[in-house]
């Protein structure tokens, strides 16, 4: 057993990539469902972030500490509300807020124990979702939502449009919008925009929340 | 000499360490005695460096010692922790010095009640002052003070060691990097209170226990501490482990032989973790250690609020709990870590899936001691220890 299988960190998903260069050095980081803590170590060993992260499944739970990542199994919807406020500079949710059970709450509870926030999701505004369900009838399956409707873990997909409509409603600002590819690549116009909302397969958000 | 009086061991006999600490200034207990001078009987792993950066305080459970990875003195068995010390284990003594105490109370040569009063000049039995896990754990202090200790790398132990770990962590967050409570509560629950009640009254109604002065009277009270023993070891199995281990077997019979005798395989079992339980261990230390455990609450102690145990603490935590744990189960670890989300701390907090309840911190459970390798390892960097190898 031996520390730690990335620790160059080079090797890193690409959209996860994106999502690390929103964050600055030798800043605090709250990754709510951090998966097995890949962004974390990512951060920490090219941006030196003192992290954190919360983890459902016990599993990425088990392989982050083990992984000398500090890492807590526990429930966002639940857990977010005990965590002070201000305490980190930033909380990210990396493919992740489509899964809670309230979207809004935890993005209060974010904005609150953050300065700013991180959000990435699949965009349900996607071309080849709205073709796919408009001739074929079927609930969608892509790259980036690989689950049968039967088995996903996300409850509460949302297009682009859906989510800059719900930052309007509850006052926050999207600082940074990024629109990407199946591949996790970035594509050139607006991630806030018609044209992401059509063409963006992931969205990428910095949020903060003006007198934060 | 009779073979109870031949037990009586002075702490001299003990293989290891004692040191005697104070007169001054004598021990300040919780009931509001001054102790001293107090003996603190220890063991040492591995080797301190030349910054003393790198020790690591292992405290032990209820019934356990300070040989972590060395035969037991009494019994000849291994060590209770010495799967994962050693070189090029968990808690690798090429790379940090660990030190076990006998806690404060304790018949393995640290001060407790088998010891002798020096104002009578008879064992003190219950005339011994009423101690608490922060008693234990100021002791510890002082033995680190001792060894010219001024920051431990790490403090951890299980269940009652994970008290202690909590107890030094709020007491004394600036002499503690890191903190691995395991199995462990903030508080006593009522239900496991109620159990070491049971295991106290056995004691205390056993003829042979003689008012706590059995010493005196040539006598031990190897019934009761026996089913004290019996009890509490049920409640650190799970029904699965039980039902794996023996099911309903019999006890070298075929059938039934419709008496009181040890029918069934789990009877034998437990009536011999009894009797061997009593060779090794003191019924009045039971006494008092059970009744520190149950005075633990971190929270009362820290004005009702738990979090407040932990204000500000630069300490990085790793909090463990195991699902089949019903002595401690994983919802008093969960307590913890909420407090310390609280106040923003350090923590990390895994529940390993076993199905060996209480006692699996003790066991091979591949993924606890991944859990806490890969915790130490990290600390370790953060710390600036060398990594495995590079010492």
């Amino acid at each position: 057993m031996s520390r730690p299988r990335r620790v160059n960190g080079h090797s890193i998903r690409v959209d996860l990539k994106w999502i690390a260069e929103m964050i600055e050095a030798d800043s605090r980081v709250l990754d709510v469902g951090c998966g097995d803590g890949m962004l974390l170590d990512y951060l920490y060993h090219t941006r030196n972030v003192d992290g954190r992260g919360i983890e459902l499944s016990m599993a990425g739970v088990s392989n982050a500490v083990s992984h000398g990542l500090s890492v807590i199994q526990g429930d966002a919807d639940t857990d977010l509300k005990d965590y002070p406020t201000g305490a980190f500079d930033y909380v990210i949710l990396s493919q992740t807020l489509q899964a809670m059970r309230e979207p809004r709450r935890v993005l209060d509870h974010m904005l609150r124990i953050g300065r700013r926030g991180v959000v990435s999701f699949p965009n349900f505004g996607h071309w080849t979702i709205r073709v796919g369900l408009a001739l074929r009838g079927r609930m969608p399956v892509t790259r980036t939502l690989a689950n049968h409707w039967y088995d996903t873990p996300n409850i509460h997909l949302c297009t682009i449009k859906d989510f800059v409509a719900l930052c309007d409603e509850l006052g926050i600002t999207i600082e940074k919008g990024l629109s990407l590819d199946g591949e996790g690549r970035l594509q050139a116009f607006d991630g806030r925009g018609a044209l992401a909302n059509l063409l963006g397969a992931q969205a990428l958000f910095l949020l903060s929340r003006p007198g934060r | 000499m009779n073979e109870s009086l031949r037990a009586h061991r002075p702490a001299a006999s003990m293989p290891g360490h004692v040191v005697e600490l104070g007169p001054e200034p004598p021990l300040r207990l919780d009931c509001g005695v001054d102790l001293g001078p107090f003996r603190i009987a220890y063991q040492t792993y591995g080797r301190l460096n030349d910054e003393r950066s790198n020790a690591i305080l292992v405290c032990h459970a209820l019934t356990g010692d300070q040989y972590v990875a060395d035969p037991h003195p009494v019994t000849g068995k291994p060590g209770w922790w010495s799967e994962i010390v050693g070189p090029g284990r968990v808690l690798d003594t090429e790379r940090y010095f660990l030190i076990c105490a006998n806690v404060l109370g304790g018949c393995m040569g640290s001060t407790g009640p088998v010891d002798i009063d020096p104002a009578t000049g008879r064992p003190w039995g219950l005339s011994f002052p009423v101690i608490t896990i922060g008693d234990m754990v100021r002791a510890q202090a002082r033995l680190l003070d001792h060894l010219g200790i001024e920051q431990l790398f790490c403090v951890l132990g299980g269940s009652m060691g994970g008290f202690q770990v909590l107890e030094w962590a709020a007491s004394y967050p600036e002499r503690v990097f890191s903190a691995v409570p395991i199995a462990a509560a903030a508080r006593h629950s009522a239900q496991n209170i109620a159990f070491n009640e049971v295991g106290r009254q056995a004691i205390l109604n056993d003829p042979d226990w003689c008012g706590g002065q059995y010493w005196a009277e040539g006598k031990k009270p190897h019934r009761g501490l026996a089913v004290a023993r019996m009890a509490a070891h049920i409640t650190y199995l799970s029904e699965a482990a039980l039902h794996r281990k023996f099911g309903r077997n019999l006890q070298d019979r075929p059938t039934f032989t419709y008496g009181f005798d040890a029918e069934f395989q789990v009877e034998s079992y437990l009536r011999h973790q009894g009797s061997t339980f009593v060779d090794r261990f003191d019924a009045n230390s039971y006494l008092y250690i059970t009744r520190a455990m149950d005075y633990f609450d971190l929270a009362t102690a820290h004005g009702g609020v738990l979090a407040n145990a932990f204000k500000g603490t630069p300490v990085r935590f790793c909090v463990i709990s195991f699902s089949s744990d019903w002595l401690f189960p994983t919802q008093e670890s969960r307590a913890i870590v909420h407090a310390l989300n609280a106040v923003a701390a350090n923590v990390s907090f895994v529940e390993v899936v076993s199905d060996k309840g209480h006692d699996a911190f003790l066991l091979d459970e591949p993924e606890f001691h991944a859990t806490l390798n890969g915790f130490l390892e990290g600390a370790a960097e953060h710390r600036g220890l060398p990594r495995r190898g590079e010492q």
